[in-house]
Parts: structure tokens; C-alpha cells; sequence
């Protein structure tokens, strides 16, 4: 494997771009956490454990990257059992926080599987559909489904639904990718319409007190400014108050009083809008959009099915999560707990972020390594 | 390893679907950066106007209110620092928590908190929940500051009246600007939780010691903690007042009165000055100031001997023998008697089918008017009275300032009765009858006065005819630029007599006290002249009236008013005892040991500037209108 590596062309210019952004992003985020909890007064704060993360996420995209990813992929069932485990284990076991329980307790640090669910589900069906000719709607349609469904309920129990949703967005991306006959896309389209009421009857009825209000919030977030609804509003302030420049770097009162909750996880992005404004907005979103465009160049070269479908899903995933928290920090969407690849402050999803995005580099090394 | 070849076909169509994504991408994208430019550039100043109210709360700044001083420069009232709770009603999350929370605290009244917090207003402003706060009650909301978001204890001066009971009634008390008081004009530069003064000389010169409240804007946080001041605008304290009262005399005059009801009023003749104003009972402006539980209020507002009730403006009492000095001026000015008119008494006017006694079973038998005023001889008075008609009566009172206000400066000043036909149609709606004339006569029947009239009008029988408006403030200190303003003396009128008629009265009342009804005035340090006074209050029989067991509550008041020295007048005392009996025997030691307190204080002229003032106009000093 090691001599794989030295014949290959090893790292080239794309690499090199694609790293960079990777780790300027990474930066960004740091720099953004840095301003909210820099006076936080403790020995070992946020922006500090977040490099520590990143240190640890780097660890884990050298050794996606590097390995072979067919090997990888060939893991897949007993990974997605060992995760299906692990949500189970969250569900009795688990550390709660916001009436939600999603943490396993690791001495100082809790470990939180349904985000690393997310890439194994990921390496499950791109290994699923590439093992064989998935042919009928049976085939391509239900199956997965069904292997799908544990892991996407268990999520739902502890409940949370950001990474519920992004396991369904993933399922839905792979099903478009792989393509399906019009015929399927049919029934499909169909039948969830016939069981919408129905589902948003079980959803609604499933849901809890506080995701409600996170809904209604949505639907009227000036209806409780001080409940879920404060969030919207207070998210929305901070980003609208950047204006064209930002407020500068400490600059965001919103963030730096406190009055802007969480903004060093899910609404780290409005704090960065906030101090660095509509101009410091777009150069992120050019960031973001450059790192999946060169995502998109892996898959276009994708030797085989495998390696594309790879691609394919952990991009999807990474454009889900960045589009739905900058939306519903934007108050474009219901408030629902999913961070901003790279940037929010989180062990679980640093590190996932970061082998994803190694799986993905490896996809196009394996590509260089054949011819 | 080519395992893949099964479905190669399929990554072309894959491959080829990318366009999909990136369309989609690209879509999305465009929709994210053109809600943020909505939000940011469009909305932008919106939002940060939004942010800026989110980090800011304006403070009101309480102005320090001024200083109070006697005439001397002694202190009156001043402010100390305390603690007042305030809640920022913006930064509450759950208000019934909160009442709970501050209720279970520091143990006030549930009601009182909700009424505070739910009190119509602007949310901007915070809410003075309570004041004086005890040094423990506000480490007990610091310590708890986590749980409470939105509370906030402030520094603030706090009135503080070093003498307390001492001249309640003059000072007065401050108090919390009521919601009807908002709605005047007066008070529009106010917001709920101003301090006003509310009573005595607090309340009528309010707009000077007021002061201007000032804002502190400042920056908080989630929590409304206070992060720091972003801008201030300065408090300005109020103008300090020096008022003419010597407290010596003052706390003389009260110590007189001691456990008494009754008022002593002295004032300078020559320039109105009030020296002393004493009401008893009395109260503690230093609790009257604090927010009183209904309870507490209720207590002194029943409280039988009202002492909120300044008598000496307020209180309203048929003058008796006192009217006579008035009388006498009447008498001869208006040639219904010449000073050698004699008359007879033999104890008691006959009138209709009513007999009026004399106080003197008896009589004084042959009098003229010096030894009618010498004696207090009722029949003189009821056959002058007779003879001059309600109507010159009353236009006489008037001219001697009953009736009227005397224009002292202090709210709700009382006029009480100068009795007419006219008056007497207007407010009884029926004829006036000739015997009520007789009973005038003697300061009986309708007459009613106050003891600051019978002061003024003493005062003005002194100064030879001419009244001042007696004045409560001498000078007015502007704390901003330290100039120290004179109050002028303000003449009020002079009385159109012959000239050898008050010379005449003012002799006969030196004669009172050497040889009359108020020998016990007789002083071995000045000379001094007044008037007796026993005021009715009931139709008690003579013979029951002689008894020494009647309640108190019917017993006669006693008046006495005075002035001394008889040559060149510097003081008019008017002394009244409610039902203390006989004003000779009762009042006039009293006025006595006042006058001589006051010669022994040997005051210099008045305008001596105390404390280190600035003095503007630099002849100021001696200032004095006669």
C-alpha cells in the first residue's frame, strides 16, 4: 500500500487546493468560535478543543484518504451494525442535553454516533448499490430503504431530527444519482403524497414539545421572542446587523453578550456574518461552493461506481448540511440542530467532516493509481 | 479488480446526472446569498438597530434633590446613598417566576411587585420595584443575579431628614410621583418611580429641588448584566433652599406644644419671615418618604389626632377675644366708637329675647375700648358689634387678611370664615340673623381662623399696618452655578387707618399683659403685648363650662397671639392650644418663653449667608425690608 502511495503521483495541485480550502474553512470556524468564547475564563476553552478536533480530524482524513476504499467499503455492513448498536446504546445509556439524548460519555468528551451514522450510512450504500446490479424498483428503491429505516428511527428517538433529516437526504440523493427508471419515480412520488398527511399526522404527533416550537417558531418566529422563537429572531439580528463590512472581529454584540444562544455550534455561522458582514458571506460561500465544485471534478472522474457513488453521497451530505444551517440560521428553514460542516465547534462532527472529505480525496487518488 | 464491470455503463449515466447537482447547487446557492443580501443589505440597518436596543438599556440616573437648610445654614434635609431595585422589563423571561422569586426574597408584598411590573409604561424604562433596601437585601439579589435576568440594584440618594419629627410640617415629605400626578403638565419631564416632594415645602418648591434626571445608557448582556456604560448624560441636583425657620426657635416651639395638639406660629413683622411654624402632633417625614404599605398609610391617615395636618395653615378655629383686636381697629376706624366711648357691663347683653353673658359673671362695669381689650369685655364688643353691623365687620376682617390666603408657600393653605350675609347665603342658603352678629363680635359663632392668619394679623397691628407675605424661603441656591438668590421680603398690603389708632391698640395690648387677662406673659427680659383668646368649641352651659372634669374634647381652645418689643416689634407669635382651656392661662406662658428664646437668640437682621456660599451680588448681606 505504502508503495501504491510513492508510485502514485501522490500530491498534486489538486490536492493541494483541495486541502487548503478545507483547512482555511477550518479556520475560519476557529477564528469564529475564538471570538464568541475567547473570554470564557476557563482552562482549556472552545477554540482551543476545537483544534484538538481538528488535529484529530486531520488524523482521520490521512487514513481515509490513504487507505484503499474499496477495503473500506468492504467494512460497511459490520460498520452500519456497529452504529445501529452505538444509537442504541445512546437511547439508554446517552447523555442528554435539551431534552434531546444523543451523546455516549467518553471520560472528558461525549461521542456522538449519528453523525458518524451519516458517513457509514453513506459507505453502506454506495457499497450496496456497486456490489451488484440493482435493477427494479425492489431493488433500488425498498432494500435500501429498509437498511436505511433502524438507523434513520433510532436517530429520531433520541430525537434529532437535523441528523434524521440529513440520513434521509442522503437516501434521497443516492436514489437520484443512481438514477431511476420514470416508472419507480413515479410510484415513489405517489405514494409519499398519498402519505404525507398521514406522515406529517405521525411526525407532528411524534415530535416533542420542543421541536414543535421550533416549527412554530418557524412559522412565526415573533410569537415567543424569548422561547424557540428568540433564537430565529435573535440569529436573524445578528447576521442583518453585519450589514455590507460586519461588525468586525469581537465586534458582534449579539454574539459576544450572549444574546445570540449557541454561537459557537449551530449558529456559528451568524456570528461570523454578524463581524464580517455580506461581503465576509459571500467570500464563505465561495469557499464552500469552490470545495464541493472540485468535490463534483472527483466524481466526474470517478473510475468506477464505488468510488463515485462515494462521492456522490458524502457531497450531497456536506451541500444538506451547509444550505440547511445557513438557512435556518437565515430563518429560511425551521430551526433544526444541524452544524455547519467545518465550522460549528464539535468533536463528532469535526472528525466525520474530515474522514469524509479524506474518503473523498481517496476516490480520486485511487483514480491515479489505476492508470 | 475491475469488478465494476457489470454496471459500468451506469457511472457514465451517473457521471453524466452531475449536472443535476451542480444546477442545483448553484440554484441554492444563488437563493442563500440572496436571503443574506435581503438581510445584511437590504434589512441591514433594520437589524442593527435591533441589535443596538438588544445591547442597551437606558438607565435613568436620579437627580440628587437639593439641600434644605433653616435660616442659619443648619441642616434640615439631605440625601444618603441606598439601594433601589429596579427590573428591566425587557430582560424578563418568566415575570410570574420573577414576582415569585422577589416576593419569596426579600419578602414584599405580591401584589405590590405585580402592580409594579404590570404598571402601564414604557418597557424601556426600568421599574423601581422598591427603595431602601437593606445593605443584607441587596447581597441577597447580587448573590442570586444568575437567576434573576433583569434585576438591577442601583445606588440612589435617598431624602433623609437629620431632624426628623422636627418642622414634618414645613419640610414636608417626598414620595413617589403617582400615576395622576403624571398626567399633569407639571410633572411631564417625569416617568414612573420620580421622586417628588409630596407635602410642605418638598411639594411647593418641588420644580426647584427636583433637580434633572439624567440616562445612563448601558450596554448589557443576555442576561441584562451590565457590561458598561456607553453614554451619559449627567444628573443635575436640585437647588438648595434656605428657608427663613431658625430651628432653635422651632424645637422650642414644639417642645411647648409637647404632647399637646395645637399650632405656634412666629413670624418677623417686619419682613414675614416665618421663625417657627410648629404643629403638633407631628410626624417623621424620614418614614412618611419610604413606600408605605397600605396598612402602614392607613394608620396615619385615621389616626385621630391627624397628624398630617399642618394646624398652623390648616387648622381652622374660631378665634374667640382674639377677633378683638381686630374688632377695636374696626371700631374706631369706622367711628362707631371714639377711644373715650364708654359702655357699660354688667356681665351680660341682653338682646331679643336672648341674654349674651360676659366671660366675667359680673361684669367690668364702665369701659372704654383700652380697658374693653385690657379686660377682653365681651358686652363692649357685642354693643360695638351691634352697632357696626355684620357687614363693616367683615370688610375689616378682610383687611386684616381673614378670609384669605395669607400666600405662605405651602400647599393647601386654609382660609377659613369672615361671616356675611352674603357668605352666609351662598353657603347656608339662608338669611343671615342678627343675633349671629353678636356672637361675631367675640370671634364666636361662623368666625374661623387660622393660627398663620392670627400670626400675620398680630403681625401687621406690630409693623404698624403694613403685612408681608410671610415667606418660608429666604434664598434659593443654584447648584450648578453656586449663585445664591435672595428671596425680597414681599409686601402684601397696608391697612388704610388713622395713624393714632394702632399706636392706641398696640398700647392696650401692652396692657393686657401688665396688668390683663395675660399677666402670665410678663416678661422680665422684653416688653410685650398681645391678646387673650378662649375659644368655644361647644354650647356648653356656664355652669357646666365652669366644670374642671368635662372631656378635653369639649374644652375651650386656647389662644394667645403676640409681638415684642412693644417700642420696635422683631417677632408676632400667634399660640394656639386646642382645648387647653384658657388662652391667659394656658397659651400665653408659652408665647412667653418663645419671645424670650427668641430675644435671648439675639438674631442678627436677617441675610446671613451660611455655609460657605457664594454669595452673587456681594451687598446681599444686609438686605433688609422694613
Amino acid at each position: 500500500m505504502i508503495d501504491r502511495v510513492i508510485n502514485s503521483r501522490g500530491f498534486d495541485n489538486f490536492d493541494f487546493r483541495f486541502i487548503g480550502l478545507i483547512f482555511v474553512i477550518l479556520g475560519v470556524g476557529v477564528l469564529s468560535i475564538y471570538s464568541v468564547t475567547h473570554d470564557q475564563g476557563v482552562a482549556f476553552p472552545f477554540y482551543a478543543k476545537q483544534i484538538v478536533w481538528i488535529l484529530l480530524g486531520t488524523v482521520a482524513f490521512l487514513v481515509m484518504w490513504l487507505s484503499d476504499y474499496h477495503r473500506i467499503a468492504r467494512l460497511a455492513y459490520p460498520a452500519y451494525a456497529i452504529i445501529l448498536v452505538l444509537l442504541a446504546v445512546v437511547l439508554f445509556e446517552g447523555k442528554s442535553s435539551r431534552g434531546a439524548q444523543r451523546w455516549i460519555p467518553m471520560g472528558p468528551f461525549a461521542f456522538q454516533p449519528s453523525e458518524f451514522a451519516k458517513l457509514v450510512l453513506i459507505v453502506t450504500l454506495a457499497h450496496y448499490y456497486s456490489k451488484a446490479p440493482r435493477v427494479g424498483w425492489l431493488q433500488r428503491v425498498v432494500l435500501p430503504g429498509l437498511l436505511v429505516l433502524p438507523g434513520l428511527l433510532l436517530i429520531l428517538k433520541q430525537p434529532d431530527l437535523g441528523s434524521g433529516l440529513s440520513f434521509l437526504a442522503v437516501y434521497a440523493a443516492m436514489l437520484l444519482m443512481v438514477g431511476m427508471r420514470s416508472k419507480a419515480l413515479g410510484v415513489i412520488l405517489l405514494f409519499s403524497l398519498m402519505l404525507f398527511p398521514f406522515a406529517w399526522e405521525m411526525m407532528w404527533g411524534s415530535l416533542h414539545d420542543y421541536q414543535r416550537q421550533r416549527i412554530m417558531a418557524f412559522v412565526d418566529p415573533a410569537y415567543d421572542p424569548g422561547g424557540k422563537g428568540y433564537h430565529a429572531l435573535q440569529s436573524r439580528i445578528a447576521i442583518g446587523a453585519g450589514e455590507l463590512t460586519g461588525k468586525g472581529l469581537y465586534g458582534g454584540t449579539q454574539s459576544q453578550l450572549k444574546f445570540l444562544p449557541e454561537g459557537h455550534t449551530d449558529f456559528v455561522f451568524s456570528v461570523f456574518a454578524e463581524e464580517w458582514g455580506f461581503l465576509g458571506v459571500l467570500a464563505l460561500l465561495i469557499l464552500f461552493v469552490t470545495l464541493i465544485w472540485l468535490s463534483l471534478e472527483i466524481v466526474a472522474r470517478a473510475k468506477d461506481q464505488l468510488g463515485a457513488l462515494l462521492a456522490v453521497g458524502i457531497i450531497c451530505m456536506l451541500c444538506f448540511c451547509v444550505v440547511v444551517n445557513i438557512g435556518m440560521t437565515a430563518g429560511m428553514f425551521p430551526i433544526v440542530g444541524i452544524p455547519l460542516p467545518l465550522m460549528s465547534y464539535g468533536g463528532s462532527a469535526t472528525i466525520m467532516t474530515m474522514a469524509s472529505l479524506g474518503l473523498l480525496l481517496n476516490v480520486k487518488r485511487r483514480r491515479l493509481s489505476f492508470f | 479488480m475491475a469488478t465494476a464491470g457489470l454496471h459500468d455503463s451506469e457511472l457514465g449515466e451517473l457521471q453524466r446526472r452531475l449536472i443535476i447537482l451542480r444546477v442545483g447547487l448553484l440554484l441554492v446557492v444563488a437563493l442563500l446569498a440572496l436571503r443574506l443580501w435581503h438581510l445584511q443589505i437590504r434589512e441591514g440597518p433594520y437589524y442593527r438597530d435591533l441589535s443596538e436596543n438588544n445591547r442597551t438599556r437606558s438607565v435613568i440616573m436620579e437627580p440628587a434633590r437639593g439641600l434644605i437648610y433653616d435660616r442659619n445654614g443648619v441642616l434640615l434635609a439631605n440625601n444618603v446613598p441606598s439601594f433601589t431595585l429596579y427590573v428591566s422589563l425587557e430582560d424578563v423571561k418568566n415575570r410570574e417566576l420573577l414576582i415569585e422569586q422577589l416576593t419569596n426574597l426579600l419578602g414584599l408584598d405580591e401584589a405590590l411587585v405585580r402592580k409594579k411590573l404590570t404598571a402601564r409604561g414604557s418597557k424601556q424604562l426600568p421599574r423601581k420595584v422598591k427603595d431602601r433596601l437593606s445593605l443584607r437585601e441587596a447581597t441577597l439579589i447580587e448573590s442570586h443575579r444568575l437567576d434573576l435576568p433583569g434585576v438591577m440594584v442601583q445606588v440612589e440618594s435617598q431624602r433623609n431628614y437629620p431632624g426628623g419629627v422636627t418642622a414634618s410640617h414645613l419640610l414636608g415629605y417626598v414620595g413617589e410621583v403617582s400615576p395622576e400626578q403624571l398626567e399633569k403638565p407639571e410633572f411631564a419631564d417625569l416617568h414612573q418611580g420620580s421622586i417628588v416632594g409630596q407635602y410642605g415645602v418638598e411639594k411647593f418648591f418641588d420644580r426647584l429641588v427636583r433637580g434633572q434626571a439624567g440616562q445612563k445608557s448601558i450596554e448589557v448582556d443576555a442576561l441584562g448584566h451590565e457590561k458598561r456604560t456607553v453614554v451619559v448624560e449627567q444628573a443635575h441636583a436640585g437647588d438648595n433652599l434656605y428657608l427663613t425657620i431658625d430651628v432653635r426657635l422651632q424645637k422650642v416651639a414644639e417642645n411647648l406644644l409637647g404632647e399637646e395638639s395645637g399650632a405656634i406660629v412666629a413670624l418677623d413683622p417686619r419682613t414675614g419671615d416665618v421663625l417657627a411654624m410648629a404643629s403638633r402632633p407631628g410626624f417623621d417625614p424620614n418614614v412618611l418618604s419610604r413606600e408605605l404599605t397600605p396598612k402602614q398609610w392607613a394608620e396615619i391617615v385615621q389616626n385621630e389626632g391627624r397628624p398630617l395636618n399642618n394646624r398652623a395653615s390648616q387648622g381652622q378655629y374660631p378665634p374667640g377675644s382674639v377677633f378683638k383686636v381686630m374688632m377695636a381697629a374696626a371700631a374706631l376706624e369706622s367711628n362707631t366708637v371714639t377711644p373715650s366711648t364708654t359702655i357699660h357691663c354688667n356681665g351680660g347683653y341682653q338682646f331679643g329675647r336672648r341674654l349674651y353673658h360676659d366671660w366675667k359673671a359680673g361684669g367690668h362695669g364702665s369701659v372704654d375700648l383700652r380697658r374693653a381689650l385690657i379686660q377682653s369685655c365681651d358686652v363692649y364688643f357685642y354693643t360695638v358689634g351691634q352697632r357696626m353691623g355684620i357687614e363693616t365687620m367683615a370688610s375689616f376682617a378682610h383687611m386684616f387678611g381673614l378670609g384669605e390666603e395669607t400666600g405662605i408657600e405651602l400647599p393647601s393653605e386654609r382660609i377659613g370664615i369672615v361671616p356675611s350675609s352674603a357668605w352666609k347665603q351662598k353657603a347656608k342658603n339662608e338669611p343671615w340673623l342678627p343675633g349671629e352678629t353678636i356672637s361675631a363680635s367675640i370671634g364666636q359663632g361662623y368666625v374661623n381662623v387660622t393660627p398663620l392668619q392670627m400670626a400675620s394679623l398680630i403681625g401687621t397691628v406690630a409693623n404698624d399696618g403694613v403685612t408681608f407675605r410671610p415667606r418660608l424661603v429666604r434664598a434659593v441656591m443654584d447648584r450648578a452655578t453656586g449663585a445664591l438668590e435672595e428671596r425680597p421680603a414681599v409686601p402684601k398690603r397696608t391697612l388704610k387707618l388713622r395713624p393714632e389708632i394702632l399706636p392706641l391698640i398696640k398700647e392696650a395690648l401692652a396692657g393686657v399683659v401688665t396688668e390683663g387677662t395675660a399677666t402670665r406673659a410678663k416678661s422680665a427680659l422684653v416688653t410685650i403685648g398681645g391678646k387673650t383668646g378662649t375659644a368655644q368649641t361647644t354650647a356648653l352651659s356656664k355652669e357646666k363650662r365652669a366644670e374642671k372634669d368635662i372631656p378635653k374634647k369639649f374644652r375651650d381652645h386656647a389662644w394667645f397671639v403676640a409681638f415684642a418689643p412693644v417700642d420696635a416689634p422683631t417677632i408676632a407669635v400667634a399660640v394656639l392650644g386646642e382645648h387647653m382651656g384658657h388662652g391667659g392661662s394656658a397659651s400665653a406662658p408659652l408665647a412667653k418663653v418663645l419671645i424670650e428664646t427668641y430675644v435671648k437668640l439675639n438674631l442678627p437682621a436677617p441675610a446671613v449667608v451660611p455655609d460657605g456660599a457664594v454669595v452673587r451680588d456681594a451687598d446681599a448681606g444686609g438686605q433688609d425690608t422694613r
